[in-house]
């Protein structure tokens, strides 16, 4: 399978026809979906006749969109007017957007042609895909093994050549971590860089939408399409304030007295193999003369209690429409309207779900708030000056992107607390509003892949780029394949 | 038992749809009575991954409105959500302000029965999104129309300080003249526009000793009778309640209650005040917003003298009644015109009498305002003129202000065309004058001797020399000359 960029080209000479392209990427699909389990739904028809008419205007020699006749895939937590968008829950099993998504729009105006939509833990909430409500998708380099999450439908399809690239969101860590336990490229934009509009929320202060793709030069084409200002989002930067610069114009050019930092401290925490990973990225770059610098980040450690008390209290509010009256399934065994909304979330919200509502809930009641919500929000700021002052000293900042490689299927579902513990080194990010990618910087002993994580000041994704870039150049990693 | 010596207080908050054009966080525009769910969009419908957009315009009237209301606007303001279940309500959260509204501790100025004003403290103001309205009319099922969802709502909290339904239905018909001052409102209370919530209890005295009864919330108020109505009801209630109970005021036993308006009685609707945990937080979907001396400059720049300082002005410079000055200043396209009309040098008691007995019937039947009815101030200013010098009969301006209004033209020219200028040529009424009284010896016989009759004898012959004329002999001259020959 040709890489976004690879395809794009061929298609754009007419070296390639679309149609062909999209015939081979559903055989392929048809091989392997069902062991896979990375789509909740495809769409064949639809895309071979969006093919058809690609072919068509390229014959005739009329002017096409940058990603023109190319499969992508995106999470089923981005409504589409085809088909349903059930953000991976039975409560919205049958939910048929009536509008399009911001990014859903983006990549149609660049004739991108969208095949399916991935499974991911249920309403973005989780790190390996197993709190899906409708589908199990599993890890293309080990079939027994999750492909992290949330958006593990999506980091698996890449994986697995089940599409060209795809789309994913990142709340908390849900692109960056299942490309690093998928081998495949990831990045969460800095927040405000792609708008929000028609991204089913979780978290609305920390989701963000970003691509999953093969290589580096993949993942600037993509965001090259989706990112810039929306009016329809608030939270979405005007581009006056932080102009879209293109993606792919400076990639190949290193960042010249390139300054890494790291955190020795964090690192530890991490396995082994995990570790020697960053330190073989870091002897890379240092060979192409970057510095390294040991900085500490005092506040880090604090994240992931903040951030499950904020992400969950703004999950609480988000997913109060799923009731049963307004929105989502609706329980047959009710009695009155308070019933109504009673039991068609009890039966429907999944086990993580329900948690992730109660703890927000409870961290937004009179009496608690000051005490969680508001702390957190101060932990926050904390750490959003951590991430200021690493800035000041360094380009970037590197680290893992998760203290293990891909974990056993069932392994960690009895023990919530410990899969949150995992999140340590993604979970900042989010807090911080900065932009972060992973990468893939070796294997384990069991030939999991293992991820890089570096992470740059707000708005500087062409910097970061071009960072990643560095390394890809001078290893080959990204261009294994698992076998299937 | 002796009557008890007792004080009303009552505070009100109060509900005011704004009239923008398009609802708050949404390009949807207004409703109101069309048919159901046709004014809705993804985003006022809470479909899931639609995020809200502030309306800028709904801020600036609300600020306005703030501004005059004495209210000191805050220069930073943010959005929260308030969380509640409930079938009207798509997100199930509101999207309101919490802590930091947009403005907060000012006061308003009532009319008071004997042409004074009372102040009346604002404790706050904020701005929200309305919900949708559930409809129960349907048969063994609830159907929910969410036109007015997402519709802005600007809230306004008034400190506990009336004493009287009478004040409290001052209060409410104050804010409406305001609101429509400022063009922020319809304020169109058959439409909803305005919805008010008195809390009401007593401070009695017995022996020297106060007592606070429970405080009762009337909800959902939507007219100005039954406002003062419910207020009265409950004064009673409440006492009655005292005499018979003794119960007071405690922490949490604030009652609510519904205005049954057939019944004309307040029901109660819940016994103890719900400990309500609103989850309020900040809104991620919004950005918090900044408003900097350059932009409330602008927006003070639109802020106009206000209705009872202009009623106040109207009675004091133009010695014009109370209820008149009320009237010209129900409006402000009225209150203006007046103003300027006034100001072409006119009388303003003649003014004042074309515009609320002609102007405002006639801009009631074409739903317009008097300043829409094609008549400039400065020919409404010569009709005055000619009316107070005689020169046309009350009748006839009245008649000339609706052929200026059907149309225009210049009152002068009107009143020849139409043949109603006055003859106050005396020789030519004294003529009219000698024949009438020649034709009606009879009634001249009872106006000169027969003192019972002499009233009604002589309005009939001054009625006769009028309608001999046509309409057009002036009245002062004929009842001059008329005297004149009775009495000689
Ligand atoms: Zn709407």
């Amino acid at each position: 399978m040709d890489t976004v960029k690879q395809l794009r080209d061929k298609i754009a000479v007419g070296q390639t026809k679309s149609t062909d392209a999209v015939k081979a990427v559903f055989d392929h699909i048809e091989k392997h979906e069902s062991t896979i389990g990375a789509y909740i739904s495809l769409y064949k028809e639809q895309a071979l006749e969006q093919a058809g008419k690609i072919d068509e205007k390229i014959a005739a020699g009329r002017p096409v969109g940058p990603l023109a006749g190319v499969p992508i895939a995106i999470k089923d937590n981005m409504c589409t007017t085809f088909g349903a968008t059930t953000c991976g829950s039975k409560i919205l099993e049958n939910f048929h957007a009536p509008y399009n998504a911001h990014i859903v729009e983006k990549l149609n105006a660049a004739n991108a042609i969208i095949i399916g939509k991935c499974n991911l833990d249920e309403f973005a909430m989780g790190s390996s895909t197993e709190n899906s409500g409708l589908k199990k998708t599993v890890n293309p380099w080990d079939t027994d093994r999750v492909p992290g999450g949330s958006s593990g439908g999506s980091a698996a399809a890449v994986a697995a050549r089940l599409c060209c690239g795809a789309l994913g969101s990142d709340t908390g860590g849900s692109i960056r971590q299942p490309a690093s336990f998928c081998g495949v490229v990831g990045l969460k934009p800095t927040y405000g860089r792609v708008s929000r509009y028609g991204l089913v929320a979780y978290g609305s202060s920390l989701d963000q939408i970003g691509p999953l793709t093969q290589d580096v030069t993949d993942t600037a084409l993509l965001l090259n399409t989706i990112a810039g200002h929306d009016q329809r989002d608030s939270t979405s930067v005007p581009e006056t304030m932080a102009p879209v610069p293109d993606y792919l114009e400076q990639l190949e050019t290193p960042v010249k007295g390139l300054k890494i930092a790291t955190v020795p401290h964090l690192n530890k925490g991490a396995d082994a193999s995990v570790q020697k990973a960053l330190q073989d990225a870091l002897e890379v770059y240092k060979s192409l003369g970057a510095e390294i610098i040991e900085i500490d980040m005092p506040h880090f450690d604090y994240a992931i209690s903040a951030y499950y008390v904020i992400a969950t209290a703004e999950a609480s509010s988000n997913l109060a429409r799923f009731d049963g009256v307004h929105y989502g399934y609706r329980s047959q065994n009710a009695n009155d309207y308070i019933e109504v909304y009673s039991k068609s979330r009890d039966e429907a919200f999944g086990q993580e779900v329900k948690r992730r509502i109660m703890l927000g809930t409870y961290a937004l009641s009179s009496g608690y708030y000051d005490a969680y919500y508001l702390k957190a929000l101060k932990v926050r700021n904390l750490i959003r000056s951590d991430f200021t002052k690493a800035f000041e000293q360094a380009d970037c900042l590197m680290m893992p992107v998760s203290p293990t490689t891909a974990f056993k299927i069932g392994e960690k579902t009895d023990d919530p607390l410990q899969m949150y513990l995992a999140d340590i080194y993604t979970i900042a990010v989010n807090l911080a509003g900065v932009p972060g990618i992973s990468i893939p910087c070796g294997f384990d002993e069991k030939n999991l892949p293992i991820g890089l994580q570096i992470i740059s000041a707000p708005f500087s994704e062409d910097k970061l780029l071009r960072i990643a870039r560095m390394h890809e150049k001078q290893t080959d990693w990204h261009t294994k394949k698992p076998n299937i | 038992m002796a009557e008890l010596e007792y004080k009303i207080i009552v505070g009100l908050e109060i509900h005011v749809h704004l009239a923008t054009r398009t609802k708050m966080f949404c390009g949807c525009e207004l409703a109101y009575g069309d048919m159901a769910n046709t004014h809705v969009c993804p985003v006022c419908l809470g479909m899931p991954g639609t995020l809200p957009v502030m309306n800028k315009q709904a801020l600036e009237f609300s600020i306005l409105t703030g501004l005059a209301l004495n209210c000191q606007i805050a220069s930073f303001t943010k959005w929260d959500r308030k969380s509640y279940y409930y079938p009207d309500l798509p997100k199930n959260y509101q999207i309101s302000q919490y802590d930091l509204p947009f403005s907060e501790h000012g006061y308003i100025e009532i009319p008071t029965e004997d042409g004074g004003t009372k102040k009346i403290r604002i404790l706050r103001a904020h701005l929200e999104e309305d919900a949708g309205k559930n409809i129960h009319t349907l048969g063994n099922f609830s159907a929910v129309d969410l036109n007015r969802a997402g519709t802005p709502l600007l809230e306004i909290v008034t400190e506990p300080d009336m004493n009287s339904p009478d004040e409290v239905g001052a209060l409410a018909r104050e804010l409406q003249r305001i609101v429509r001052f400022l063009g922020v409102s319809e304020a169109d209370m058959q439409k909803g526009h305005m919805r008010f919530e008195p809390n009401v209890n007593l401070h009695i005295t017995r022996n020297g000793e106060v007592f606070k009864t429970p405080i009762s919330e009337v909800k959902n108020l939507n007219s100005f009778r039954a406002i003062e109505r419910s207020i009265a009801y409950e004064v009673a209630r409440q006492l009655h309640e005292f005499k018979e109970t003794g119960k007071t005021l405690q922490m949490g036993n604030k009652s609510t209650y519904g205005w049954d308006d057939d019944k004309q009685m307040t029901v109660l609707q819940r016994e103890k005040e719900e400990a309500h945990d609103y989850r309020y937080f900040p809104d991620p979907d919004l950005v918090p917003v900044e408003i900097d001396d350059a932009w409330l400059g602008e927006i003070k720049a639109r802020l106009c003298e206000l209705p009872i300082q202009m009623q106040q002005r109207f009675t004091k410079d133009y010695g014009l009644s109370d209820y008149d000055a009320s009237v010209l200043t129900a409006d402000r396209a009225t209150a203006e015109f007046f103003n300027a009309t006034v100001k072409q040098g006119a009388d303003a008691k003649r003014v004042c009498n074309l515009l609320t007995q002609t102007g405002l019937k006639l801009a009631n039947e074409k739903g317009t305002t008097v300043d829409q009815l094609g008549i400039t101030p400065e020919n409404l200013a010569k009709l005055a003129q000619m009316a107070n010098a005689g020169d046309v009969s009350a009748t006839a301006a009245t008649a000339i202000f609706e052929e200026m209004a059907a149309a225009a033209g210049n009152p002068m020219q009107i009143a020849e065309a139409k043949n109603l200028i006055q003859k106050s040529d005396a020789g030519e009424i004294e003529a009219l004058v000698d024949a009438v009284l020649a034709e009606n010896t009879e009634a001249v016989q009872d106006a000169k001797t027969n003192p019972k009759k002499a009233k009604k004898a002589i309005g009939f012959l001054m009625g006769q020399v009028i309608q001999k004329s046509k309409g057009r002999a002036n009245p002062k001259i004929v009842s001059q000359l008329m005297n004149q020959k009775l009495t000689s």
